[in-house]
């Protein structure tokens, strides 16, 4: 997903948006591979089961500082005075910064001067966790105690964490200047709801008065954190020329680049970005927070400052994902058709504006061909940290609440719940509730798919229920810029500037090898630091191995077109009678075909004397991304006594487009489901009354662990997707978006109740199990 | 106040000093540019930085680099034999067991200790006793994969 | 900060008696390392028991058995014959943290940490099992259940330290089991928790019990109620019901994080019934 700057525009089939440029010839010629969808190792394998890989916290430079971050107590409080003295004065203390030495260079850009108070609040602190301040010392403990010597006047304020409360006409103000977008005629009084959007077509109204069978429910979920294993870390380096590098762990190091520079005040080009090895992000390292701050000490101190957040920093001053509470009507005929369907959706975006609502309303029935269809969402600002994107930023809740009341429904009007989805399925040339017509898609055959899968008919052991949800994601594509460069002994590098969050660097590979007709081993994938690339988009919306393998067969393409021309060199004969086949310059034509085929090798050995290095570049925006959708089945067994779920087994069909590297993008499926199922079962935010966070660590904010989870199967569907040369579509995010409604649809099988509020952790279940005993 | 400590990691002699605050990971990590094992949490809860110390697998960042004194040390660095892999890790890069990897190194020193205490564990077992090593990427279907191949593989 | 790793539990004693500021045992550490880490505690001693010889092993007497308070939990379940006597303490010792925690940990850090959720005491309590405790003045035994007074708050005075634990002999028709509820498999802190300890004449009647539950008051609580309420029967049906009536009845927890009043006062009923269930199996009745 996109972080706020470039999240005008991630949705190429959004309304209201250029439609997507076909960029190659639609009609998908190629289905004959031969490295693409074999399952290789990956370049970065060996450093990584050594322990050699560097990742955000693994890299030094001389003379580094360490640099911490003070962060308020409070909720919400106004900042009254700053007192850094005591802690300047420290011996070793090096440099410590607050809002004055990030003064605002976002020249009227909301939604960056957004991102500058969030890394340092400015005048206003407006969540537990947020930071005032920080210290650049030679060592930890002289920068913790430097840290204790800061003195902060708060006024504490009354603050709002919850989604509810906050929308209700007496919450306390989270941002006393916010007047909701997006209403006609523009209010005039401030609220805590920064954005109303709506989506759909037809007469909803209308549709329901045809209805046989109308379900009506309220659900709830909280807030969750992506939990990626490797907390934010950086190292930053300014020098007084004003130049600048930065070390860092992130999604997208061009977008980092762009942001740092911005709020420093700095030049782009001045500011180089590597990005490191990333353990984890799914979307939670797309934004920035502790890298200005690095660098504003850096400037301040003219040394090298590295910070490392702690897992209590990570969960208490992060991105997480929002807290939603979401109203859904479905009205259907008897013979199972939806005549109608409405919902409103509001989402938290913490202290600052987002489009997390916004994404639900576009999600919520995109798996259906619906005549008369309405979503309304609001964008509702809490105490709480700004949101990020986390895997597919919103469908999982909206997700939750449609896929529950379809199976009701379904169950109302004596359906089986797979058939009724079948016969309500999106198809191509549906047009979907947020706007565009689909082209070619994977719904309807992940539900034939499932409704045929073994598990489907295995038998159920006591006090368990088996449940099914269906899942989309846009998937996005994006600026992207990749580089192909042919050494003297005819290996390939080829460079891209999408992080690898996940094995992506061998898919991409395999792409560029299956264009250019050689093994895989010959292509050697790397991710090039900000100054040796055009700009890439983060690696996000599932666009890493989209957009860059898309690129990567471009460059290919325009590296072959070198190849070629210098093989006709070599040959002296016209570039017109050169064809390229197989890892080999072939001449064609009565005159020459008796010319042996030359080798990308032997092109290469000669490059010197036919015009020097051989390389193909590419520069595209990577539209036409695809859409994607999966369908899981779920097994859950419930303790009735205790309330608490185990999942028994569970399997995921998902439409990939082309699966380039099979293993990896069954590796995105069951990483999706593992996190769905964690967010089904247990993990939440859980706020104090004080609103502070209760549980920032692994021991509360229970993530799942091996024992916790069965083998997740898969089945990998490919539905072509017309808009790229192999005919793939992004794999990574649409698996964490059934979970929540497949399990919770499983226990309503096991034991007839409807569970609304997610995580349904044992104590909401028991407390369900005994209300239904008792009705 | 600056400890010396001597010690045996991976098989040779190491001597450090350290203040007596510090764990064993700062100490592998900023001292001894060992930054195999990861701190994802440096309380105990998430296993990556995990090292085995005599023999037994323990969380680096819940023991002081103090407490190494004499003891027998084992990191993922430690983990191959010049160029040939460890089967376990053979078998995590055969199964595609890590998608970011920042878990591995604490996989594969938490699975070693395993199969080392169990060679012929169940699936139910591995589970278990890798449950002190949070994966976020995985979903760990792929992870137990690998451990019951090179069990199987170390087993001969 | 200053380390000290003794070999002898005198000079342990002395150490911690003479120290000026804040002084605390090392043993496995997880407790104290995280609590260090998160800034709750800056002491100025720490103390490693790990070195102290007779702290390391676990010696079965004829009164039964003594683990050393270095004695880690790992350990403990390696122990053939302790697992065989004390199945539910073993493992209620073998639930705490990882298999990296367990390397490490041990029962007498977990009792002297005071956690009223600590997974091996109420196992303890209802074995009725004694802390050895050694101090500037001498030695002196306390039945575990008087070892913690509060939240993180226990009994031992400065200096004083505790250098094993005392499980009594395995009685004839005798039997053990510890049960915690936690919302996920693992690497969870107990919700709620029933340790029972039942003995049985010839015929299947129980003779003598303990029950105690973890997390539901200030500290793990020994509930008489709920050991009269199954002494004289075979555990049957009304006796389960009774049984869980007492554990009920004796809670008096708190909503936080973990739970919520009503969830452990329902759910320490249903762990005390099962775990009755698996000692009085053990203990040989059917
Ligand atoms: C990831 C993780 C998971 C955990 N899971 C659980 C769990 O599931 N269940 C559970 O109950 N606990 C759990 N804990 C807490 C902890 O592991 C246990 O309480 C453990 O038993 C403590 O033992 P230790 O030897 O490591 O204690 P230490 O940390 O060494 O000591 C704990 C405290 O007791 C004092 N102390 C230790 N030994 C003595 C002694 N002999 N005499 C006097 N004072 C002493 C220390 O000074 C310190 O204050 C977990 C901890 C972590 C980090
Ligand atoms: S860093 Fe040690 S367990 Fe997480
Ligand atoms: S592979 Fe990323 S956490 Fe395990």
């Amino acid at each position: 997903m996109a972080s706020e700057s470039t999240m005008a525009h991630p949705f190429e089939d959004a309304p209201n948006h250029v439609t997507p440029t076909v960029i190659h010839d639609p009609i998908l010629s190629k289905t004959d591979f031969r490295s693409v969808g074999t399952r290789p190792l990956r370049p970065d394998g060996l450093d990584k089961v050594t322990g050699r890989a560097r990742y955000g916290a693994d890299f030094n430079m001389p003379g580094q500082l360490v640099g911490l971050v003070l962060r308020s107590p409070h909720a919400h409080a106004k900042i009254k005075k700053i007192d850094t003295s005591k802690a300047e004065k420290l011996p070793g203390v090096k440099a410590v910064v607050t809002a004055a030495d990030l003064p605002d260079h976002t020249g009227g850009d909301q939604s960056m001067y957004d991102i500058l108070e969030n890394c340092m609040a400015r005048g206003v602190a407006k969540y537990d966790g947020h930071a005032v301040a920080a210290v650049a010392a030679v060592d930890a403990p002289t920068a913790r105690k430097a840290l204790k010597l800061i003195k902060v006047d708060y006024e504490v304020l009354p603050h709002v964490t919850d989604v509810d409360e906050a929308v209700k006409p007496n919450a306390p103000l989270v941002n006393p200047r916010m007047l909701t977008e997006g209403v006609e005629p523009k209010p005039k009084k401030a609220s805590n709801i920064a954005k109303r959007t709506e989506f759909g077509h037809g007469d909803v109204d209308a549709g329901f008065k045809e209805a046989d069978v109308i379900v009506t429910r309220s659900f709830r979920t909280e807030q969750t954190h992506q939990g990626y294993i490797e907390p934010h870390a950086c190292v930053a380096s300014v020098s007084p020329d004003g130049t600048g590098e930065l070390w860092v762990c992130t999604q997208g190091h061009f977008v980092y680049r762009n942001h740092c520079a911005m709020l420093l005040g700095m030049d782009v080009s001045k500011l180089r970005v590597t990005s490191s090895e990333i353990g984890g992000g799914f979307g939670g390292k797309t934004h920035v927070w502790a890298e200005p701050v690095a660098l504003a000490l850096s400037r301040k101190a003219n040394r090298p400052v590295k910070v490392t957040m702690t897992r209590e920093e990570v969960f208490r001053a992060s991105g997480p994902t929002s807290a939603s509470s979401i109203d859904v009507k479905i009205g259907a005929r008897k013979d199972g058709a939806i005549v109608a369907a409405d919902a409103t959706l509001r989402f938290t975006c913490g202290p600052y504006y987002g489009m997390w609502a916004e994404l639900g309303s576009m999600t919520a029935f995109a798996c259906y061909d619906l005549k008369n269809v309405r979503t309304v969402g609001y964008e509702v600002l809490v105490n709480r940290p700004k949101t990020a994107a986390y895997r597919a930023p919103s469908a999982p809740m909206a997700a939750f609440a449609v896929e529950s009341v379809m199976d009701e429904l379904a169950h109302k009007i004596g359906m089986n719940a797979v058939d009724f989805r079948i016969k309500n399925a999106a198809k191509q040339g549906t047009r979907a509730s947020y706007g565009p017509v689909y082209g070619p898609i994977g719904i309807g055959a992940t539900l034939e798919a499932a409704k045929k899968h073994p598990h489907m008919k295995a038998p159920l052991g006591k006090n368990q229920g088996r449940g099914m949800a269906c899942g989309f994601w846009f998937n996005f594509g994006g600026q992207t810029c990749t580089d192909i460069n042919v050494g003297p002994d005819g290996s390939v590098t080829l460079t891209v500037g999408t992080v690898d969050v996940g094995g992506s660097r061998a898919s991409i590979a395999l792409c560029v090898a299956e264009e250019l007709g050689v093994p895989y081993e010959q292509v050697k994938c790397i991710v090039a630091d900000t100054g040796t690339l055009g700009h890439n988009d983060m690696t996000d919306g599932s666009r890493g191995t989209f957009s860059s393998s898309m690129a990567g067969i471009f460059a290919a393409r325009n590296a072959i077109t070198v190849l070629r021309e210098r093989a006709a060199r070599m040959w002296e004969i016209p570039v017109e009678h050169v064809t390229w086949e197989d890892g080999h310059a072939k001449a064609v034509g009565e005159k020459y075909g008796n010319l042996a085929p030359l080798s990308l090798k032997e092109i290469a050995a000669a490059a010197g004397n036919t015009g020097g290095p051989i390389a193909g570049h590419s520069e595209i925006v990577a539209d036409g991304a695809g859409v994607s959708f999966a369908t899981h089945i779920a097994d859950v067994e419930v303790d009735p006594e205790t309330g608490r779920s185990k999942i028994v087994r569970y399997t995921v069909i998902q439409d990939a487009g082309k699966a380039v590297h099979p293993a990896y993008v069954e590796g995105q499926y069951q990483g999706g489901a593992a996190q769905g199922i964690g967010w089904a079962l247990n993990e939440e935010y859980i706020y104090g009354k004080d609103g502070r966070l209760q549980n920032p660590g692994f021991l509360d904010y229970r993530i799942p662990v091996c024992s916790d989870l069965p083998m997740i199967d898969t089945q990998i569907l490919e539905i072509p997707n017309p808009n790229h040369p192999y005919g793939v579509r992004g794999v990574g995010e649409t698996s964490i978006v059934p979970p929540l409604a497949a399990i919770a649809n499983a226990m309503s099988n096991a034991f007839g109740v409807r569970m609304t509020h997610v995580p349904m952790s044992p104590p909401r279940v028991l407390k369900a199990l005994e209300a239904a005993k008792k009705a | 106040m600056a400890v010396l400590v001597s010690t045996a990691i991976n098989g040779d002699t190491v001597e450090f000093a350290c203040d007596p605050h510090e764990s064993l990971l700062d100490v592998l990590r900023n001292r001894l540019g060992l930054s195999g094992a990861k701190e994802g949490c440096g309380t105990g809860d998430c296993g990556a930085c995990s090292v085995q110390v005599d023999g037994r697998v323990v969380c680096a960042c819940l023991m002081l680099g103090v407490e190494a004194e004499g003891r027998d040390i084992e990191t993922v660095e430690g983990m191959s034999h010049g160029t040939e892999l460890h089967p376990l890790q053979s078998k995590f890069l055969e199964h595609a067991a890590l998608q970011c990897g920042v878990c591995t190194p604490g996989f594969l020193m938490a699975a070693k200790a395993l199969l080392e205490h169990n060679p012929d564990p169940t699936e139910e077992e591995i589970r278990f006793g890798l449950a002190g090593n949070l994966c976020r990427c995985t979903g760990y279907d792929k992870i137990v994969r690998a451990v019951q191949d090179a069990a199987k593989v170390m087993r001969g | 900060m200053q380390y000290e790793a003794p070999e002898t539990t005198k000079a342990a004693v002395g150490l911690l008696a003479k120290a000026k500021g804040s002084a605390y045992v090392l043993a496995g550490g997880s407790d104290l390392l995280v609590r260090m880490k998160g800034g709750f505690v800056e002491p100025d001693l720490v103390v490693d028991i790990k070195r102290i010889k007779p702290m390391r092993e676990i010696k079965k007497t004829a009164s039964g058995f003594v683990i050393g308070a270095a004695v880690s939990c790992a350990e403990m379940n390696e122990n053939k014959a302790l697992v065989k006597a004390w199945p539910g303490v073993v493992e209620a010792a073998g639930l705490i943290g990882s298999k990296q925690v367990q390397s490490r940990c041990t029962v007498a850090g977990n009792l002297c940490n005071a956690s009223p959720a600590a997974d091996s005491v109420p196992a303890l309590v209802a074995a009725g099992a004694k802390a050895l405790i050694q101090g500037p003045k001498g030695k002196r035994k306390l039945p575990v259940e008087q070892v913690a007074v509060g939240p993180g708050k226990n009994a031992l005075k400065k200096g004083e330290l505790i250098e094993a634990i005392e499980l009594p002999a395995r009685k004839d028709r005798s039997g053990d089991a510890y049960l915690r509820f936690i919302p996920r498999t693992e690497m969870d802190i107990a919700v709620v928790s029933a340790g029972v300890n039942l003995r049985l004449d010839k015929k299947g009647v129980i003779t003598e019990a303990r029950v105690a539950l973890g997390a539901v008051a200030p500290t793990v609580v020994l509930v008489a109620a709920a050991a009269k309420a199954v002494i004289g029967t075979k555990l049957d049906e009304a006796a389960l019901a009774k049984l869980g009536e007492a554990a009920s009845a004796a809670c008096k927890p708190i909503d936080d994080k973990r739970g919520t009043i009503e969830f452990r006062t329902k759910v320490a009923a249903v762990l005390a019934k099962r775990a009755a269930e698996i000692a009085y199996k053990r203990a040989g009745g059917k």
